[in-house]
Order: structure tokens, then C-alpha cells, then sequence
């Protein structure tokens, strides 16, 4: 099995990111599939047939609206059921995407449900990504619910006869204060009115509640299904029951581009209750035990002939990056502003590749029943899950159900539906439910990963030490946050394509963390080049109101300007800003570095985050917490590291994430503004600490960093 | 070949026939249905797959299940007191101390091993008990204040 790139990259128009394609070649002619499903049934679809299909009434593709009871559903005894395509992965949509139906219907957060992810229930709200649930689907969720509620009204008005305006709505309870009559939404919800009146579409100019009018939203409401994580009750996919469920395994290829030549079943076949496949490029087994299945994959394994590809190593990835790079291409006027540029500053600058490590691997449990199968999948695009599944099975979408349990874990990653075709191959094959669930080390060797980037930078100076010119260029990693929030006469940002050695896809703040890296270390080498401080140098050339509030309260919390001058030895701090996806982040950070053991010790970060109105600030604060703790990870150690074809740390033992104890202190101030759009908050925070940090090892060791692991070399220190 | 093992999981008595070197969480997964133990590394070193022997806290990881025989084993599903949340449990919920949640039962299993050994830890013996377990999340702070919430409980 070779999962093999489609494309080097495609764009997801939800998120801008960069996903690329992995799938199985199956054998066309497949008498035992034709066999399971009837040949009646087997249905070729083509991509755009399927696309229509599965966007369906209301879907995110569609121009026709959506029905409010597509949306909302109350049930007789006041239960409100409530739908989106979104998906909960830690991120804390769940609660906020319950606030906003809560809100609008005027009901306390515990009286509404959400049912996340699942094709058959839920309208396709695109994938979970790129911050963009608050900013799209609140305000979906929002008009709904808004909707909803005024449909309440309408019926109990017209049961009374009075005018809207006249009654009042609390807790799910629509009043008449002047006649003292009263109607709960479950009472309505006996009626045969109140579903006639949902099926009306959502009006687009439905008005909802003002923020300084909000009760529900703006606080801090905890995940909803809380309860059922500390008592182990909640069903992650890979925890779903089924009768007769076998395990899964896939075979994997030794390295990176090898190919199958040759393999044999049949010591796998002969074991008891063991299901060995072998279709086109796809070798898997199952068994009713992972450690039989596994045994069984060994004993295929061992058969296995592959023919091996040359692959470029970790070592050489940057120098190898750079040379199968696209053109960048010039810009005229940019050059211009270099060569007469009193002083010009040129740096590269380099990203290892990371993985997101979700605590939780892809995982799929799949059953088949009369032709159709459905999936618990842990996977951040339900509907896009549900097309590639059909594409690679054969299947019309139609017969295909999605149910996506809140994930354990996504960061980015989780957007192929691999592990799910995995498991209903197999499934098929067996004709029983299987769950497949990929080991740490899979996780980390066929887990697309976050791109490698190198960043060439050039910046030029006037004779004032103001920013003249600018060019920017990304290889291989991407466009996120590319273009330089500071003042520049002349400035120009690309990024071009390379071939990654690796698989890559998303991941949190997608390129935005590379690029910000770059430019807020190079901002840093610039301020030094003029002589200036670097909150100066940067305000100075910050004209946009909301990032130099950032920056200066951060600044202001740290004690930026006392703590600078301290210059105690082997100290030093540093900070960086940045803006991504209509939020706004500044972080100042004080290290130590040890000299001898070349080890940066984090002492203090204090990081302040604006993202417009903010919708829960509990679940806000997390996301900020977690983004930075997170990001100290790939700031200071994390790297794939690879060497003919082979991933040589797929192991928590050898890629080590960030621990209890490497969380530093931490002083978050999360900036409210309740007169702005809400932007989403679980990926920007994530953006300053790395630069921050390399900052901070300039000022403590006059040695500037440029790569992201930042190490201090033992060696380099005399 | 397989052998039989007793296991008592969460007071209950368990009889199963299987192959001795098959992992404890498998057996506890897939055979008595318990999924609150997860799989996160398969190295013993992420926490995520956490439960009690005979009051110990193990990586069922990378238990071979014939080392459970006879062990009295607890698990996620067994800390509550039917429906009556244990204190850890309690403190998790309060502090609201869970992202994606699937570090949380090897978390709170980890916690109360830690209470039932020293029901007094310094700051500094949780962090280096606690640091056995990863939350992918980094919800490292929430965690912290729910196992000091924990423990503050536990001294009253």
C-alpha cells in the first residue's frame, strides 16, 4: 500500500489550507465487492455529482437557505436539539456553538444539545478549520436560533391574538405580561404548528441579540459534555461498540515510497478468524483481537517484496527544499527600494517539519449494512470524510454515513479520511464491523505533517533606520500570515511550492507560525541593524490600531522597557507580534540560557491575545494556554527526523512534546473587544512565542537563531 | 498459547481465555468493554492508558494481561461510587480542566494514584508525578489546578 500525493498541494476554501490527497489505488474489478453490495449497486460517481449530492438543500455550497428545522429541533418535553457539520476536537466548539443557540433562544446553555458531525443529521458546515467556526458558523448557528425563536413567538401570538411586541421571552417561556398567559416551547412543541412553521427558511436579515444585551455568550461556559469525559463514558470513535467488531491493521510500507512487488496471505489466512486483503495497492487483516491482527500483519509483512525510492534525509531537507523550489519571481519596485537602501539585511531562515501528535490517532470503526456503510471517525471534515470515502470505494455519498464523536485531538491534522477507507475495506472484506486504530508510530511516519519552510528575507534600512523594502519568500510551507502587518514603502510576500520530502497538511495557524517566525526574527536582526529597541522599531512602523495594542499592553505587563535593561547574564528577553485571521497576538518572554549544557530555560511568558468580542472567555483562555505550551514544543525540540525514507523519532520516547514541566510561568491578559466582530482564537496564540523566544536567546547570547527548533549549541559558547 | 486469567476489574471477577502476552488495555478494551483507558503510545510513557493495580498506577500499555491475573485492577469506570463522582473526578469538572479530553481518565487515574500514595504533595512532587502523563491540549494549567483542587479536598 502506497498512499500516494494526488497533487503537491490543494486549497481548502474554508481554511486556506494546504491538504494533500492520500488514497488507495483499489483493483476496478472487485468480484467480492460487487458481490457484498449486489451489482445493483454499485454506483460510479463522478466527483462533481457527489459534491452536489453531498452539499444537498442548505449545505455550505448551496444557494438555496436553509429551513430552520434543518438547524433547530424542539422536542415535547423542551429539549432543544440543535445541528451543525462543525466538529468538537478540543477547540471548544461545542460550548460555543451551544452559547449561541442558547442565547438566541433565550434558554439557559443546559436546555440545548448539539449534534456535531454527523452527514445524516447535520448540514454541511465545511470542515473544522482555520478559526472559522466563530467567525461563519456562529453567525449561522445564531440566525437559527433567532429564527426559531421568533417562529415561537409568531404561534404563541397568534394563539393570543396579540401583537408581537406585547410579550416577552425567558428561559424557554413566552409571556403576555398583560393578560398574565403564559406558553413554554414545549408546549408549542406538541403542536403539529410548530413543525409546519420550521420548515420556513432562515431570513437572511434575521436580526440577533445585541452583545451587550448577551446573557449566555460572553461567559464562561464549560464543555457541555464534560461530565462524560471524567467518567470515561464518552465514546471516542475507536470506543465505539459494535456486535462482532473485529481490529483492524494496514500494512505499511518500510519507508517512504516504497512500492509492493510481491506479498502472500496466506499464513494470515490461516489463522483463525483472521481476514487478510489484498486489493490494488492496499494490504490490511483483522481479527477479533489487535494482538491477533497484528500477528497476522507480521506474518504478511514477512512475505512482503517492496522495491524502495531514494528519499532526501533530514539533514540535507533545507538545502534539498531549496533547490526543488519554484521560481520567486522579482519584483521590480522591491528591488528598487534594496538598491538604494542605505543598509539591506538578507536572511534565511528554516521550520522543521513537526507532527501534532493528537493524544488520540486516526481512528475509524466502519459497519456495512445492505450496501451502505457507516463510519465513527475521528476526523475534522465529516462531509469531506463522507466524499472520499464514496470516491474511494465506489459508493454513491448517499451511501455513506459519517458520524464524527467529539475527537481527541485534531491541531490541523485529521483530514484525510485514510484510516477510515482502511477500515471499510476491511469491514467489507470481512463482512463484520472493524475498527481500525493507527499505532504512535503510524501516527507519526503516515500523519501528514506540518511543512518544513525556508524563508529568505530581504530587508533594506534608510539612513533614519526606517523600513524601506521588503521581500519575503516562503518555500515549501505556505502563504498563512505572509503579508507583513508593519509600514513598509516598498514590500512584497510569497510563497512558492517545493517537493516535500514528507507528507504535509495543516496545522494549527497553518504557514502563520513559519512566517511569523521569520518576520519577527528578522524584525529583531533589523531594530539591532538601526540601533533601536525592538518595541520601538516595531511601533514605529505599526500603523494598524489593534496590533499596537497588543503589542504595547503586552509590553506594559511584561515591564518590557525595566526588564530590558536588566542585562543580567546568560538572560535576555525578547517579543514579537502578529495578526492572522482577524486576531491579534504580542508576546514578551524572558529566558535563561545555560551556557555549558546549551539549554534555553523559558522564565516568564507574558502573551496578550485580542480577538474582537470574545464568546467564552473560559474556553478562550485555554486555547491561549494551549497554544502556547503547545508551540513551545516545535519552538524548542520538536523535529521529524528522517533518513531514507524512514522516520527515526516516531516515538513519544524520541519526539518529546511539551510536558507539566516544561509549562513556564505564564501571564495571559486576554483583550475584550465587545464592538468588534469575534474572530476565532484557537490557533493565533500560537504564533509569537517561538519568535519571541529566538529573541530573547539574541538578547541573553548575541548569537542570532534562525531555525526553528531554536537550539544554543553547548559547542558554540567559548 | 492461551491461558486463563482472573481479573478482578472495578470489584468485579473476571474469567478470560486468551493469550497471556496480550496488553492489558486490549483485554480491558476489547474484551470487557471497558474503553475509558486509551491508547496514546504504546511505550508506557504518555499516561493516556493509566489504571490501578492493587492500587498502583500502571501503563496498561504495555502490561501483558497475565501480570493482571488476580490483580485487583480499577479503572475510569470504576472511580465513581455509582453515581457519586470521586473527589478527583469532582475537582477535573470544577476546574473545567479537559480540551479533547482523552488524556482525562489516565489524568485522574494518575492523580488518585498519587493521593493514595502521599495525600499531601508539594507542588513540586505533583509536577514530577503528574509529568508521566501528556495532555496533547497542553492544558497543562486547568490539569494543575484540578489536581491541587484535588488535593486541597483530600486535606479537609
Amino acid at each position: 500500500m502506497t498512499p500516494e500525493r494526488l497533487s503537491e498541494q490543494s486549497f481548502d476554501s474554508e481554511g486556506e489550507e494546504s491538504v494533500e490527497e492520500m488514497h488507495y489505488h483499489f483493483n476496478v474489478d472487485r468480484r467480492g465487492f460487487i458481490q457484498l453490495l449486489g451489482a445493483g449497486v454499485l454506483i460510479t460517481v463522478t466527483g462533481g455529482a457527489a459534491e452536489a449530492q453531498r452539499r444537498g438543500p442548505g449545505g455550505a455550497g448551496s444557494g438555496r437557505r436553509q429551513t430552520v428545522s434543518s438547524r433547530v429541533h424542539i422536542a415535547k418535553d423542551g429539549l432543544i436539539t440543535v445541528m451543525t457539520g462543525k466538529i468538537e476536537a478540543g477547540q471548544g466548539a461545542r460550548a460555543e456553538l451551544t452559547q449561541s443557540a442558547a442565547e438566541e433562544l433565550r434558554v439557559p446553555a443546559d436546555r440545548v444539545r448539539m449534534v456535531m458531525g454527523d452527514t445524516a443529521l447535520c448540514p454541511d458546515d465545511g470542515t473544522t478549520a482555520g478559526s472559522q467556526t466563530t467567525p461563519r458558523t456562529v453567525p449561522v448557528i445564531r440566525a437559527a436560533a433567532a429564527a426559531a425563536r421568533n417562529l415561537l413567538v409568531a404561534l404563541a401570538c397568534d394563539r393570543w391574538k396579540v401583537d408581537r411586541a406585547a410579550v416577552e421571552v425567558r428561559d424557554g417561556v413566552i409571556t403576555n405580561p398583560a393578560t398574565k398567559q403564559t406558553i413554554t416551547y414545549a408546549d408549542l412543541a406538541q403542536t403539529e404548528d410548530l413543525a409546519k412553521a420550521f420548515e420556513q427558511a432562515i431570513p437572511s436579515d434575521v436580526a440577533v441579540t445585541p452583545v451587550k444585551e448577551w446573557k449566555v455568550l460572553g461567559t464562561p461556559l464549560a464543555r457541555p459534555n464534560r461530565r462524560d469525559l471524567v467518567t470515561g463514558a464518552h465514546r471516542f470513535a475507536a470506543d465505539t461498540e459494535r456486535p462482532n467488531l473485529l481490529y483492524g491493521k494496514a500494512l505499511r510500507p518500510p519507508s517512504y515510497g516504497a512500492t509492493l512487488t510481491s506479498i502472500n496471505l496466506d499464513a494470515a489466512k490461516a489463522m483463525k478468524d483472521v481476514v487478510a486483503v489484498r486489493d490494488g495497492d492496499f494490504v490490511g487483516c483483522a481479527a477479533p483481537t489487535t494482538f491477533r491482527a497484528e500477528q497476522a500483519l507480521q506474518a504478511v509483512a514477512a512475505t512482503a517484496k517492496w522495491e524502495s525510492a531514494p528519499h532526501p534525509s533530514s539533514k540535507e531537507l533545507f538545502a534539498y527544499l531549496k533547490q526543488q523550489s519554484q521560481s520567486p519571481g522579482k519584483d521590480e519596485r522591491v528591488e528598487e527600494a534594496l538598491a538604494k537602501a542605505g543598509k539591506v539585511l538578507r536572511e534565511t531562515y528554516h521550520v522543521a517539519y513537526v507532527q501534532h501528535a493528537p493524544l488520540e490517532p486516526h481512528c475509524a470503526v466502519a459497519e456495512w449494512n445492505d450496501g451502505s456503510v457507516t463510519l465513527w471517525i475521528s476526523t475534522r471534515g465529516p462531509f469531506g470524510t463522507q466524499s472520499e470515502i464514496a470516491r474511494s470505494l465506489r459508493l454513491a455519498s448517499d451511501r455513506v454515513h459519517v458520524i464524527m464523536p467529539d475527537m481527541g485531538g485534531g491541531f490541523g491534522g485529521k483530514q484525510v479520511a485514510l484510516v477510515g477507507v482502511e477500515a471499510a475495506r476491511l469491514a467489507q472484506a470481512a463482512g463484520r464491523p472493524v475498527s481500525v486504530r493507527w499505532t504512535r508510530e503510524e501516527e507519526f511516519t503516515w500523519a501528514l505533517c506540518r511543512p518544513a519552510a525556508v524563508i529568505e528575507i530581504a530587508a533594506g534600512l534608510d539612513a533614519k533606520g526606517a523600513l524601506v523594502g521588503w521581500n519575503f519568500i516562503n518555500i515549501n510551507s505556505g502563504g498563512a500570515a505572509i503579508d507583513s502587518p508593519y509600514n513598509v514603502p516598498a514590500k512584497r510576500s510569497r510563497s512558492i511550492g517545493s517537493k516535500s520530502p514528507l507528507r504535509q497538511g495543516s496545522y494549527r495557524a497553518l504557514a502563520a507560525t513559519a512566517n511569523n517566525f521569520a518576520r519577527e526574527c528578522m524584525m529583531d536582526e533589523l531594530a539591532a541593524a538601526a540601533g533601536a529597541d525592538p518595541l520601538a522599531f516595531r511601533l514605529a512602523h505599526i500603523d494598524n490600531d489593534r496590533l499596537r495594542t497588543v503589542l504595547e499592553t503586552a509590553a506594559k505587563r511584561f515591564g518590557w522597557d525595566a526588564r530590558k535593561k536588566k542585562r543580567d547574564p546568560n538572560t535576555g528577553v525578547g517579543l514579537a507580534c502578529g495578526t492572522e485571521k482577524g486576531s491579534y497576538v504580542a508576546a514578551c518572554v524572558e529566558i535563561g540560557v545555560d551556557r555549558k549544557a546549551g539549554k534555553i530555560e523559558i522564565r516568564h511568558v507574558c502573551e496578550v491575545f485580542e480577538c474582537g468580542a470574545i464568546l467564552n472567555p473560559g474556553n478562550l483562555l485555554s486555547q491561549v494556554h494551549g497554544c502556547i505550551i503547545m508551540g513551545l514544543g516545535p519552538a524548542l525540540r520538536e523535529e521529524m527526523i528522517f533518513e531514507s525514507g524512514k522516520i527515526l523519532n516516531a516515538a513519544f520516547s524520541k519526539y518529546l512534546v511539551p510536558r507539566f514541566k516544561d509549562v513556564p510561568p505564564l501571564d495571559i491578559h486576554l483583550l475584550n473587544r465587545p464592538d468588534l466582530p469575534s474572530a476565532g482564537g484557537g490557533e493565533t496564540p500560537i504564533i509569537a512565542i517561538a519568535p519571541a523566544i529566538a529573541n530573547a536567546v539574541f538578547a541573553a547570547t548575541g548569537a542570532r537563531v534562525r531555525t526553528m527548533p531554536i537550539r544554543v549549541a553547548a559547542k558554540e559558547v567559548a | 498459547m492461551d491461558t486463563t486469567i482472573t481479573l478482578n476489574v472495578n470489584g468485579k471477577q473476571h474469567s478470560i481465555t486468551t493469550d497471556p502476552q496480550r496488553l492489558l488495555l486490549d483485554v480491558l478494551r476489547e474484551d470487557l468493554h471497558l474503553t475509558g483507558a486509551k491508547y496514546g503510545c504504546g511505550e508506557g510513557i504518555c499516561g493516556a492508558c493509566t489504571v490501578l493495580m492493587d492500587g498502583q498506577r500502571v501503563a496498561s500499555c504495555i502490561t501483558p494481561v497475565a501480570q493482571a491475573d488476580k490483580r485487583a485492577i480499577t479503572t475510569i469506570e470504576g472511580l465513581a461510587d455509582g453515581g457519586k463522582l470521586h473527589p478527583v473526578q469532582e475537582a477535573f469538572l470544577a476546574e473545567d480542566a479537559s480540551q479533547c479530553g482523552y488524556c482525562t481518565p489516565g489524568m485522574i487515574l494518575s492523580a488518585v494514584a498519587l493521593l493514595q500514595k502521599n495525600p499531601r504533595p508539594t507542588d513540586e512532587e505533583i509536577l514530577d508525578w503528574m509529568n508521566g502523563n501528556v495532555c496533547r491540549c497542553c492544558d497543562y494549567p486547568q490539569i494543575l489546578a484540578a489536581v491541587r483542587r484535588a488535593v486541597s479536598a483530600a486535606r479537609r
